[in-house]
């Protein structure tokens, strides 16, 4: 990292922008929104936090920011813990949901304030948000006020307002979240090519697992305020750490079936899978078999289901079966696919290349490279 | 084409009718329910309200019994020129704006103080909002016990106030607007806390990592945000003062040597009518006072409605 000379570094300590989470928690009135978490975002990575709502990702978010106090652990930013240390003296910015624009000041206004804040002169606190705002494409937009906005151009506004201080560390929580689905993914595109641009490190909490695998470097997911796995996002999908993430992960997600292992065979619902190579390094007994919908195929023999919901989404099918017991498995087709009709029989078959191990007990991943 | 654009009509007019007939029974009950309340306005106050205005142009002879007669305007003249109506008018404004102003700053004060989440602080607010459910009288009581010149603060601290508060024209009417103060700010301290509760946490948040200090938060962000919220607090903060009796009638009284310049308009109609019989001048003074306050909050709605921000996010 290059020497900061930027006003307001040195409170921070001088040294790379990473953010570390070492054992932190945070109970609300005696609950944990945050377990113990350990995590490292390295110097100008792009971190995602996903998990489902109210799993402790914002809670973690916030900590960093300085806007909730750890009950518990470290936060620190580059080489200082930042515990004790005001918000504003931590030199992050963050992006809201709601974009918390000041209504009241025009947009210039707006993207000045921090800059003022720190007693930036006139010309140059101009000069900045000038650069942002054409950063942002707002350039013409600066002496409205935020109310005479689309919701998109508020969140441009927003993230103008975060680089205009440069600062070590951006915070953003949900920020796509009020935007429609169009607006959505190119603001998502534009927030990647802005910070892979910037290097700034970011942590970026979404509830949106396709935010997550698009824009991330890494992916952290948690559940009920525990990290579950960190990794970039083509390692979690293709090994997820245990079946929370592995059905969390994928549009849908992956199908777990109850299964059992007998002398390095599996067996599915009664059916003999056919496993390639050598045999499975499980011990006897049930496991929870992993399969993603695109590893599962409908053929003439398999595993017998019936055929619940067929979902067309254009490009692709996916067939929505019930096995006899009652498990549910998603069977994504291609466009040339033959569909089969509502309650037909079907046979499922599994990719044997493509199948992942679960304790059947508690949902960890087994080690068996397949 | 011809065809379609005469079929519509046709094929419509069922359905138009049955909109009109419910929008008339939609209509009658409506007025139906609003039928007790609009009874009840109209006979306590619009038929006096109007009858105010006929008032206003009969003379009432100085002995009580015989008939007033009409004058017309010449009435109104005559009031409007007197010196005490101008005497009032100067009280009035200079009580107002020593009532508004400093209770909307102490309760917006008293509010940002218990707008924190600390253990108990239920308490505060229980106290600091107290003073709305007050009686007018057992605040000026317990007001006059304080400024009283043997028993009151005054003499407890060793000075002897000569003439006491309440007899002197120079600090009558402020120790009555202190008493108003008093009991103005619980109300406006619960409107600015519930403008406070209402603020975007968010804007508050983002400006703290911003770098806004206490000062810098408190002016250029939650008042701005607040405006809506002052603005409310000056109308109502204003209608309150103008129509401020009670603590006058108890502590000062028409005997009293402080009188004039505590003879605040509504007194005045009071005065008026009851001390002086005369019904002709109470309904002048009253129209003033109407058009007074009417004229504020119109005032008020049109120039500074537009400086407020209404937080669009």
């Amino acid at each position: 990292m290059s020497t900061d000379v930027r006003p307001g570094i040195g409170k921070i300590g001088a040294g790379v922008a990473r953010v570390n989470f070492a054992g932190v928690s945070k109970a609300f009135d005696g609950t944990l929104a945050v377990d113990d978490l350990s995590l490292e975002v390295h110097d100008g990575e792009l971190l995602v936090l996903l998990g489902p709502s109210g799993c402790g990702k914002t809670t973690a978010l916030r900590m960093v920011a300085g806007l909730e106090d750890p009950t518990g652990g470290t936060v620190s930013i580059g080489t200082t813990v930042v515990n004790d240390v005001e918000p504003k003296d931590r030199d992050v910015a963050m992006v809201f949901q709601s974009y918390a624009l000041y209504p009241h000041m025009t947009l210039r206004k707006n993207i000045e304030f921090p800059l003022r804040q720190q007693r930036v002169p006139a010309e140059e606190r101009a000069r900045r948000a000038d650069e942002a705002a054409a950063t942002l494409g707002l350039g013409d937009l600066l002496d409205r006020k935020p109310g005479q906005l689309s919701g998109g151009q508020r969140q441009r506004v927003a993230l103008a307002r975060a680089i205009v201080r440069d600062p070590k560390v951006f915070l953003m929580d949900e920020p796509l979240s009020n935007l429609d689905a169009t607006l959505r993914i190119q603001t998502r595109a534009d927030i990647v090519s802005l910070q892979r641009r910037l290097g700034t490190t970011t942590i970026y909490v979404t509830h949106d697992q396709v935010e997550a695998m698009t824009m991330g470097h890494r992916i952290a997911v948690m559940k009920d305020g525990m990290l579950q796995q960190v990794a970039a996002p083509q390692d979690l999908y293709e090994r997820p750490a245990n079946t929370f993430v592995a059905s969390f992960l994928g549009s849908p997600g992956m199908n777990l079936l109850p299964a059992t292992v007998v002398d390095g065979a599996l067996e599915v619902d009664g059916v003999g899978i056919v496993l390639r190579g050598a045999p499975l390094r499980i011990a006897d007994g049930p496991v929870t078999v992993g399969v993603r919908p695109e590893s599962a195929s409908l053929t003439a023999t398999g595993i017998a289901a019936s055929v619940t919901l067929v979902e067309q989404l254009g490009a692709e099918t996916h067939v929505i079966c019930t096995l006899v017991d009652g498990t549910r498995v998603v069977v994504r087709q291609g466009r040339k696919a033959v569909r089969p009709d509502l309650g037909e029989a079907v046979a499922i078959e599994l990719d044997p290349d493509y199948l992942h191990f679960f304790d059947a007990a508690t949902g960890d991943r087994l080690a068996d490279d397949r | 084409m011809t065809t379609t654009d005469l079929a519509v009509p046709d094929e419509s007019a069922p359905v138009r009718r049955h909109a009109l007939s419910r929008r008339h029974r939609e209509w009658g009950l409506a007025y139906l329910l609003l039928l007790p309340a609009l009874l009840v306005f109209g006979v306590f106050t619009f038929y006096p309200f109007l009858k105010n205005f006929k008032l206003a142009l009969y003379q009432n002879p100085p002995y009580p019994g015989l008939p007033s007669h009409y004058v017309g305007l010449s009435q109104v003249g005559s009031v409007l020129s007197s010196t005490s109506f101008h005497q009032s008018l100067v009280s009035t404004f200079f009580y107002v704006l020593m009532v508004v102003p400093v209770g909307l700053l102490g309760g917006l004060l008293l509010a940002i103080a218990a707008h924190k989440a600390i253990r108990g602080m239920s308490m505060f607010r229980t106290a600091f909002s107290s003073t709305v459910v007050s009686s007018v009288a057992v605040a000026a009581v317990v007001f006059g016990t304080l400024m009283d010149p043997v028993v009151g603060l005054l003499p407890w601290l060793g000075i002897d106030p000569h003439p006491a508060i309440l007899q002197n024209p120079t600090w009558a009417l402020p120790a009555v607007s202190l008493i108003a103060v008093w009991q103005f700010l619980g109300l406006s301290f619960i409107i600015m806390t519930a403008g406070l509760q209402s603020l975007p946490d968010e804007i508050l948040e983002a400006a703290r990592l911003d770098g806004a200090g206490g000062w810098t938060m408190f002016w250029r962000v939650t008042v701005p945000l607040l405006s809506p919220t002052l603005f409310f607090g000056l109308v109502v903060g204003t209608i309150y003062a103008f129509q401020s009796f009670g603590q006058i009638d108890i502590l000062i009284g028409p005997q009293n040597s402080g009188f004039t310049h505590t003879n605040v308009l509504l007194y005045y109609v009071y005065q008026a009518l009851s001390i002086q019989h005369d019904p002709g001048v109470a309904a002048v003074l009253s129209i003033v006072l109407f058009i007074i306050l009417l004229v504020f909050t119109l005032a008020q709605m049109r120039y500074l409605e537009r400086r407020v921000t209404y937080a669009a996010n």
